[in-house]
């Protein structure tokens, strides 16, 4: 990002005067919250908004009328807005902003809620946590794969292509093979076989990073759809028949209220991708691994000349991307469907945009992740209690967060220096 | 553009190497024009210098130019290599075959022949479909092939034309996909909803899915000239917008087929539709000759014109167009817009021509991905993109004869195509493989885009 702003931009940049970017979006939340109260509350029946905090409508709930929920919560985000556009202190920023999104997001749901037909009008929270986190869970593997290659300073287009292979190659070898854990390893090696790839033509070939993972996506969306079709419909028992991971529960968690039932009663996907989460945030930024990753994304030469071994590391990377990328795969058809033709259909390029949203951060890609799992659910659930919003608007909303992101409306984002360039010794 | 790093950051090192050999080169043979390699055969053997000893004669310069790593050897090896990998894919996906491979060593013989019988079949069933069936009787029968080349073909020279236009500007159009959605959506649209005589109801069709398309690219050209937001993150996340537009407006009332009642609109008016050229029943329509007729423009717009120059000066380099006076932002605004009208075009052609006559949730099929690869494979110049869609538009015709009459899937085709490119923007990996000699004039690093 940083490399393209044209010069126009650079000046409005250093002299932005009263419209800092911190009022700007103040003023935008401003004219949401007005937005919400009048219309959300308008819309709103006077109904009673359930949140219930089981799986079905009984047990303990969090109840407001309709109305005054919509009309409550717009009126919170429209304060904070109005506190953005007032000038807020830099450190602020972030919190006021947050809240002021979640009180429009609550105003939205107070309306949709309250008037939906008798006998719908609640929402079961347990589901939608749950529902929120098996929606994100590819995202956050492909996230976390691009995180693993682009900070070294490989572009990581192919997501999309290395889910798709690990979700075939899981599904394809767990069937042959009848045990999940051959079929985890093969979905593993079958995303790092389209890394490795995407590392050759990229670090040794000097071919354009963003055309190869375009590429490398139809390559993998072909392969496997020829090979589903030749061998998968024609046998399914033998070749798409994987056994699947059970759920398990984790004792003493598991009896958390709300987030026990939605949490730690999952798979083992679920785990092994908040783990990892972790595990590579801290690799990232507290180890010597992580140190010499991050200075090859940023200035490699610089890092050379300190003695790291640029193109091995970024070999390395990659392929530690493909791997991750793999079990992501993996989630699908080891955990939850057999494999169809292009399961992933496009996952791999919110995870992209996953990515993006968190600012090559881990956590940051966690969240954003969750926050399109989000969206994903709400569209789930708001068609199933017959909402007036058409469900493919809200499909549409991860893509327009994204947008108005690297457009600079919701914050700076700025990739690492180097990506995307290939390094030449000398 | 300000490169912190001038050696790490260069991947046009390497082409400005190879134009040094070439100058080098060129100098050491003065009759060679530093120009294509085609052209520089005749070049040498009208004008035979006296000065210069025996010359090498005319076959001995072809020889050695065919093995050489030009454009078009590098493209031929590469579809070559693309079908061998295709062939162990046909081969390993088909049980009966692998199964006489379980006792090869005993009769290696059955192993050879199934494999032949398997790969050869297919092939020539692609070959059938995609050009010439000798068994074909009748006019109708055996200009049905080329017939349904064409008409794959029409719309891939649009995308493939969309994608090489904006990488000469320096811009990555990831959303020719997109940009056509939004473009069959306004072709069909006006194509049902307008009552219009033929002929102008046609061109108000085609006008309306250039415009569609112009404003889907219009969007992300925008959003990089005054904030610099990435393009390529812009047309992807613009190409899910488009689908979801789609799949929502397909299903509103005015717009949805009244007697249908899953996903599929209206059908267009026939004086909207495209003629077909050669009689009701082959398929190929006068959009392929639009298709030319864009690719003579475009290639004008490159080559000749004004803003061409300024769009190649901003492509080449951003900041020395800037300091000559060109405006960057326009021009970045500019390639995006024409290049989305293209793709828009692209659109039109799927729902006004004979490929679909209503807008489906996959009306436009794959054709603005396809068009990335065109674009590539066309080495992003005008006629390079259209013979590029010619192949690729054959490829398509000749794998649905495959998976009809060999039961190959048409996958097998995305793969061929996906190879292809991959073989093809790795120039130096074809040449290490062949042992191709170092070309004296092509220039084949698609360095395009850099980075985010």
């Amino acid at each position: 990002m940083s490399t393209t702003a044209v010069p126009e931009v650079a000046v409005t940049a250093v002299d932005e005067g009263f419209w800092t970017r911190a009022r700007k979006t103040g003023a935008v939340l401003l004219a949401l919250g007005v937005l919400a109260t009048v219309l959300f509350g308008a819309l709103a029946t006077g109904q009673q908004a359930r949140f219930t905090l089981s799986e079905t409508e009984g047990g303990a709930a969090l109840e407001i009328n309709g109305t005054v929920g919509a009309i409550l919560f717009g009126i919170i985000a429209a304060a904070a807005g109005a506190a953005l556009l007032a000038g807020v202190p830099k450190r602020w920023f972030t919190l006021v902003l947050g809240v002021g999104l979640v009180a429009f997001v609550l105003s939205f749901l107070c309306w949709q809620v309250s008037a939906a037909p008798e006998g719908r009008n609640f929402m079961p929270l347990v589901n939608v946590i749950r529902g929120t986190f098996i929606l994100a869970l590819p995202l956050i593997f492909g996230a976390l794969a691009g995180v693993l290659c682009e900070r070294s300073g490989v572009v990581n287009v192919a997501i999309e292509g290395q889910l798709l292979m690990g979700a075939f190659s899981g599904a394809l070898f767990g069937s042959i093979s009848g045990s999940v854990w051959v079929g985890l390893v093969a979905a593993a090696i079958g995303g790092a076989l389209i890394s490795l790839l995407l590392a050759v033509f990229a670090i040794r070939y000097l071919v354009d990073q963003v055309v190869m993972g375009i590429v490398l996506n139809l390559l993998a969306v072909g392969v496997t759809g020829f090979l589903y079709e030749r061998l998968m419909q024609t046998d399914a028992t033998k070749y798409n028949s994987a056994p699947r991971f059970s759920n398990w529960e984790i004792p003493l968690l598991k009896d958390i209220p709300l987030l026990g039932p939605a949490l730690f009663r999952g798979n083992i996907f679920l785990y092994v991708g908040l783990l990892l989460v972790l595990v590579i945030h801290i690799a990232l930024f507290r180890t010597r691994w992580g140190l010499r990753t991050r200075s090859v994304g940023e200035h490699p030469t610089a890092a050379d000349t300190l003695g790291v071994k640029v193109l091995r590391l970024r070999y390395r990377n990659v392929l530690m991307a493909g791997l991750v990328a793999g079990v992501g795969g993996a989630s699908y058809t080891l955990a939850l469907y057999s494999f169809t033709k292009n399961m992933i259909g496009g996952k791999g390029f919110i995870a992209l945009a996953a990515l993006i949203f968190g600012r090559w951060s881990p956590t940051g890609a966690l969240l954003a992740a969750l926050f399109f799992g989000f969206a994903d659910q709400l569209a789930t659930y708001l068609g199933a209690i017959g909402s007036s919003i058409p469900s493919q608007f809200l499909a549409m909303l991860p893509y327009l967060a994204t947008i108005l992101a690297v457009a600079g409306l919701v914050g700076k984002v700025r990739a690492p220096a180097a990506d995307g360039k290939p390094y030449i010794k000398g | 553009m300000t490169n912190p790093n001038p050696v790490s950051g260069s991947p046009d090192k390497e082409p400005a190497t190879e134009a040094q050999e070439t100058r080098s080169e060129a100098r050491a043979t003065p009759s060679a024009p530093a120009g294509d390699t085609e052209r520089a055969v005749p070049a040498t053997a009208t004008k035979q210098p006296p000065t210069e000893g025996p010359r090498p004669t005319l076959g001995r310069l072809f020889l050695d130019n065919l093995w050489a790593a030009n454009t078009v050897t590098v493209t031929v090896l590469a579809v070559l290599l693309a079908m061998l990998v295709g062939a162990v894919l046909i081969i390993v996906s088909d049980p009966e075959v692998l199964a006489t491979y379980g006792y090869i060593t005993a009769r290696p013989a059955d192993a050879l022949n199934a494999s032949w019988t398997v790969v050869s079949e297919a092939y020539a069933n692609l070959f059938k479909g995609a050009i010439f069936d000798p068994d074909a009787v009748g006019f109708t029968a055996a200009m049905g092939p080329i017939s349904e080349t064409l008409t794959y073909t029409a719309p891939l020279v649009f995308t493939g034309l969309a994608v090489a236009l904006a990488f000469r500007g320096g811009l990555f159009n990831i959303g020719a996909q997109g940009q056509a959605t939004i473009g069959v959506i306004l072709s069909a649209v006006a194509g049902f909803a307008l009552p219009l005589p033929p002929g102008v109801h046609l061109l108000v069709a085609l006008i309306a899915g250039a415009l569609g398309g112009a404003l889907w690219g219009f969007i992300p050209g925008i959003l990089k000239a005054r904030t610099g937001a990435h393009e390529v993150i812009n047309t992807i996340m613009l190409n899910y917008v488009a689908v979801y537009f789609l799949s929502w407006i397909i299903v509103q009332s005015g717009v949805q087929n009244p007697n249908r009642s899953d996903a599929i609109s209206k059908p267009v008016e026939s004086s909207a539709q495209l003629p077909r050229l050669l009689g009701s029943d082959l398929r190929v329509h006068a959009g392929i000759l639009v298709a030319v007729l864009a690719t003579w423009f475009i290639a004008w717009l490159l080559n000749r014109s004004t803003l061409g120059f300024e769009l190649r000066a901003v492509g080449e380099n951003p900041d020395a167009a800037r300091t000559a006076g060109i405006s960057v932002t326009k021009t970045y605004v500019l390639v995006m817009v024409i290049s989305g009208l293209l793709a828009g075009l692209g659109g039109s052609n799927m729902v006004l021509g004979s490929t679909a006559n209503a807008l489906t949730p996959l009306v436009i099929a794959q054709i603005g991905f396809d068009g990335i690869l065109v674009a590539l494979l066309g080495r992003v110049k005008p006629w390079g993109v259209l013979l590029a869609a010619l192949l690729f538009g054959a490829l398509q015709a000749g794998g649905n004869r495959m998976q009809s009459y060999s039961g190959i899937s048409l996958e097998l085709v995305t793969v061929l195509q996906a190879l292809i490119v991959i073989f093809i923007a790795a120039p130096a990996m074809v040449k290490a493989i062949f042992q191709l000699r170092a070309a004296r004039a092509a220039r084949l690093q698609t360095s395009l885009a850099k980075g985010w």
